[in-house]
């Protein structure tokens, strides 16, 4: 049976969000939450959902309304799906917006249960999640024609010598899923592999090093070939584990053309952020594409283009507003905030996987 | 020498490339000339007003002229 609540009528929507950990190396979750109570205002409920329980953006209750626990990627698809639905009898979602890289799989396996469960989503297909995978990127790049690092796919560290003899030091080196370390000998190499390995699995990706600028670009692709939102951002703080601490809007031209292009060669459907380096001769590099709206989408809001607010909207058929424009020169500056918390909140989450 | 269309200045000497999201600073006098830049004043015009408003010594202006459009063009500020 289709559920799927008369959008007219509804005035309020409940929204559930993944991605809560909002630390040193933090989800898109409490962005995009941000982002959705910036965008529609006091008409919305947000349904946070976690896998571990200390999960920053839990403990938000003036961002998070209601939390609960889901089982981790590895638990499978029918084990989340099963989680959704007992959720769904009591919150009634409408639309679901995941965060992670490592679970799209998994949500987009059973986007068409959720639709009948009445929630809506607005993601990639399986073979746009893959052909953008790290492991695909050099492929990926030559397929579309866009200019990305020379990298090698390995399995075992002793594939890593030979690999590193034809790109050179620096190396950089990458987790399935994520991290990246740059390298600046073999024993570095060698070290970076294990611990990737380790953490996020096989393979393990060695791309060649660019020197440049770094910018991320994050985008919305409405699924027909057209990225309806595009904005640029340089790193202006970049932390130990390279996620941008502050940041800036900029506006060049060249940026928001390869943003588009990427859209239409993929025809992606959902957020998505590209890691791009530029060289100092301009030539720009696709460094990474990530499958989902970045950390830092809320400064998307305060440049003037609601990213996540239009995603909804489209997940639910709706026009969304128009997003031409967008003003240069925005800053984030990320902070860190100590937040204080009884331990019952945190044993009620512990115990009964909700909060 | 022309500063790049969509550079942005301010009174205060503030410069910011929107293009590249980096920032400058600059002193009261760099601000002034960054402004008759702005205006689009010729690069003649720009260096008989300064001469004209402060005491300064022409071949003095000059190597600091230089030394500045070298700074900007550096920058990547310069319309080239």
């Amino acid at each position: 049976m289709y559920v799927s609540p008369d959008l007219n009528k509804t005035e309020s929507l409940t929204i559930a969000v993944t991605g809560l950990n909002a630390n040193d190396n933090p989800g898109p979750g409490l962005a995009v939450i941000r982002a959705l109570r910036a965008g529609f205002g006091e008409n919305i409920r947000i349904i946070g959902l976690a896998y571990e329980t200390l999960e920053p953006a839990i403990y938000l209750r003036d961002q998070v309304d209601k939390t609960y626990r889901i089982p981790y990627p590895t638990a499978g698809a029918g084990a989340l799906k099963a989680r959704i639905k007992e959720i769904q009898e009591i919150e009634k979602i409408d639309v679901l917006i995941p965060n992670f890289d490592a679970e799209l799989y998994n949500f987009i396996k059973i986007a068409p249960d959720l639709l009948q469960m009445g929630i809506h989503s607005f993601l990639p297909s399986h073979q746009q999640l893959e052909q953008r995978d790290k492991v695909n990127l050099a492929k990926f790049g030559e397929k579309h024609g866009f200019n990305v690092p020379d990298e090698g796919v390995v399995f075992t560290a002793s594939e890593i010598d030979n690999i590193a003899s034809k790109f050179g030091f620096p190396l950089m080196v990458k987790g399935k899923f994520y991290e990246a370390h740059t390298t600046l000998n073999s024993a570095d190499a060698h070290r970076a592999f294990h611990k990737l390995h380790a953490k996020w699995g096989l393979p393990v990706i060695l791309q060649k090093f660019i020197k440049g600028t770094e910018i991320n670009i994050a985008g919305l692709g409405d699924g027909k070939g057209n990225a309806i939102s595009v904005i640029p951002m340089r790193k202006l703080y970049i932390t130990e584990k390279g996620k941008a601490w502050a940041g800036i809007t900029i506006e060049d031209e060249k940026l928001i053309t390869l943003a588009k292009d990427f859209a239409k060669a993929t025809i992606w459907k959902g957020g998505f952020e590209l890691e791009i380096m530029r060289e100092d001769n301009g030539s720009l590099y696709i460094m990474e594409v990530n499958p989902r709206f970045p950390a830092w989408v809320y400064l998307t809001v305060a440049a003037g283009q609601n990213q996540p607010k239009a995603l909804v909207d489209l997940a639910l058929g709706r026009p969304t507003d128009d997003m031409n424009t967008y003003k240069a020169g925005k800053m984030f500056i990320r902070y860190a905030w100590d937040n204080i918390v009884d331990v019952e909140e945190f044993q009620k989450l512990s115990a009964f996987g909700e909060l | 020498m022309k500063l790049k269309a969509n550079i942005a200045t301010s009174e205060n000497g503030f410069i910011f490339n929107p293009a590249t999201g980096d920032s400058f600073t600059s002193n009261a006098i760099a601000a002034e000339i960054l402004g008759y830049m702005k205006s689009g004043g010729s690069e003649e015009e720009i260096k008989k007003k300064i001469l004209e408003n402060y005491d300064v010594e022409p071949n003095q202006f000059e190597r600091d002229w230089d030394d500045y459009m070298l700074q900007l063009k550096e920058a990547n500020l310069l319309d080239l």
